[in-house]
């Protein structure tokens, strides 16, 4: 079940849109910024305020790289690996995360802490290697910051 | 040298407010270009010759003026801001978002104005947290002076600017893609024609232009078309943001006239290779241009220089390729990126691209193949323009088929020694 606020959110979105199915990526963000990630019950119950199946929504939940359809932790880490990190040693960096938090891309540290994700280029190849935290952007990033940086996320 | 762009930016500091924005000039061609019919407005930057910075640089004022005009034209028309920025190495939008979002605003009104559109939309790409916050705010100010919304300053004239910041895929960047994610669909290309001009947003005439494009439009507005063109060291008009990253000394993004050299951003702008790094090559333009070399260092940076020495502005934002970086790591880096973010809509693409990756990487570890080096190059072919959907697959075959022409001997010591010389 959506709670009140998150379908009070989704309607505002909806009443701004030329179209429901429109909304649908706003409102996949709504859910996502309340619980963290988009669980099935969640996706049917966003589904049918916009009109559109679970299958439809599901389509376009699954499309897009950063709707999460599985749980993740509390903080996101995001790695560029894109070319300006990859020239600037991004490798290196992502070694000292793994065995900082021993985990691999794709993978949650069993406390439910992080989620270390790789992302394509941040646009910030003038502070190579590049990283985001939840929603701050950290660059250049070298492996003696790494232990400050992630000590600020509990 | 002027700095018409980037005048208002200052770093590390908050962008100016509305009204500090208004003291240095600011919304000035919002009234100038409400008292013309539209079409004059369209004819003032068609005689400008700015061509888009997003990477195809097809004229602006000739794609505006596609878009059916008058009493007899579909409605509501749509003005898109793509400002989708995910081009690997690119990050020239992010400081004009960040650092000027009032300058866009006023882009924006004007654009929208000159075909007409009663609706505009920001496209922001997800991870530009920054700019989103900046540019909510500005849009606020905006509204509240009055313009935007209805009947702006007192004309006939109303317009409604939004922001979408969708959820993250390098496809979204494509003009018909980015439409299919504001009608919350997979972003996936589409056929063309019939052209977004005509039937875009919602099937109806629309135009997408890039955040860099639209910022250029106040000051052409201001200033017309002639000191336009003077602000170039080229045929196309302007002033350009230009970019360098990899291991020079001081990668960052300037303003500088259209048509400075590669050698002049790297050597003069860039500071020169970082202390024990020697230059090898440069992609110009984002990830999907063909490489250059130290032979075309004098090449202008502009539309038709860079193509005529067999590569493409794109974005005008390079990376430089050093002799400490392995070219084909160098090239699987960017071949595994486009693999990932292939839309999945089209064969060639979809399976093509995935392909390409696994033979380089395994020619990286060691594990190639005789005859690989010609594979690719036939992938290069298959791949190439004219056989698939959009321009994202001829796009990620640039810097791998330029690759294998400069740095042919690499690739194959590789396979000889069954190593990375690099590792």
């Amino acid at each position: 079940m959506l709670t009140d606020l998150e379908k009070q959110e989704i309607d505002t979105e909806l009443s701004r849109v030329a179209t429901k199915a429109s909304a649908s990526v706003d409102a996949l963000n709504i859910v996502q910024r309340h619980r963290g990630w988009v669980s099935d019950e969640a996706l049917k119950d966003v589904a049918s305020m916009l009109d559109m199946t679970a299958d439809e929504l599901d389509a376009v939940a699954t499309f897009y790289s950063f709707i999460f359809r599985r749980p993740v932790g509390r903080h996101v880490i995001l790695v560029c690996d894109s070319i300006s990190c990859y020239v600037m040693g991004y490798n290196p960096l992502l070694d000292v995360i793994k065995s900082r938090l021993g985990i691999a891309f794709g993978e949650t540290t069993e406390d439910k802490r992080f989620t270390l994700l790789p992302i394509s280029c941040l646009g910030a190849c003038d502070r190579a290697p590049a990283m985001m935290v939840d929603e701050d952007l950290y660059g250049p990033v070298t492996a003696e910051m790494m232990e400050e940086i992630l000590e600020q996320y509990k | 040298m002027e700095q018409p762009l980037t005048k208002n930016i200052r770093s590390n500091a908050e962008p100016l407010s509305l009204k500090e924005y208004e003291k240095t000039g600011g919304y000035q061609s919002v009234r100038k270009a409400l008292a013309m019919p539209p079409q004059d407005v369209q004819n003032i930057v068609k005689a400008s010759n700015l061509r888009g910075r997003g990477g195809a640089g097809f004229s602006t004022g000739m794609k505006w003026s596609f878009v059916p005009m008058g009493p007899d034209a579909r409605r509501p028309k749509y003005f898109v801001v793509n400002a989708d920025e995910m081009e690997p190495g690119t990050f020239k939008d992010r400081l004009l978002l960040e650092g000027d979002p009032h300058q866009l605003i006023e882009g924006v009104i004007v654009s929208a104005y000159a075909i007409e559109a009663e609706q505009a939309f920001i496209f922001v790409r997800w991870a530009y947290k920054l700019a989103i916050k900046r540019l909510e705010q500005a849009i606020k100010e905006a509204y509240a002076n009055n313009y935007l919304g209805k009947n702006i300053l007192g004309t006939k004239y109303s317009l409604d600017l939004r922001i979408h910041s969708s959820a993250g895929r390098y496809i979204c960047g494509e003009e018909t893609a980015l439409l299919n994610a504001l009608e919350g669909k997979r972003a996936t290309p589409r056929a063309k024609p019939p052209f977004p001009q005509v039937s875009g947003l919602f099937g109806k005439p629309t135009i997408v232009n890039n955040a860099e494009t639209v910022a250029n439009i106040p000051h052409i507005i201001n200033n017309g078309p002639d000191w336009f063109k003077d602000l170039s060291r080229s045929n196309d008009g302007g002033t350009k943001l230009y970019g360098v990253s990899g291991r020079v000394k001081k990668p960052a993004i300037w303003e500088l006239p259209m048509g400075v050299t590669v050698r002049e951003l790297i050597e003069e702008h860039a500071g020169g290779m970082q202390d024990g790094y020697a230059f090898r090559g440069v992609i110009p333009g984002g990830a999907s241009t063909d490489f250059l070399t130290s032979n075309h260092l004098d090449v202008k940076m502009d539309y038709d220089s860079v193509a005529k020495a067999g590569s493409r502005l794109g974005t005008g934002t390079m990376i430089v390729l050093d002799d400490k970086t392995c070219p084909i790591g160098f090239v699987h880096n960017l071949v595994k990126f486009f693999a990932r973010e292939s839309c999945g809509w089209c064969t060639p693409c979809r399976d093509g691209l995935p392909w390409l990756e696994k033979i380089l990487r395994s020619i990286e570890e060691g594990t190639g193949q005789p005859g690989d080096i010609e594979l690719l190059e036939q992938h290069c072919k298959l791949l190439g323009p004219g056989n698939t959907f959009c321009a994202l697959a001829p796009g990620a075959v640039e810097p791998l088929q330029s690759a294998i022409k400069y740095f042919r001997e690499d690739f194959e010591r590789h396979l000889r020694d069954k190593k990375c010389p690099w590792k």
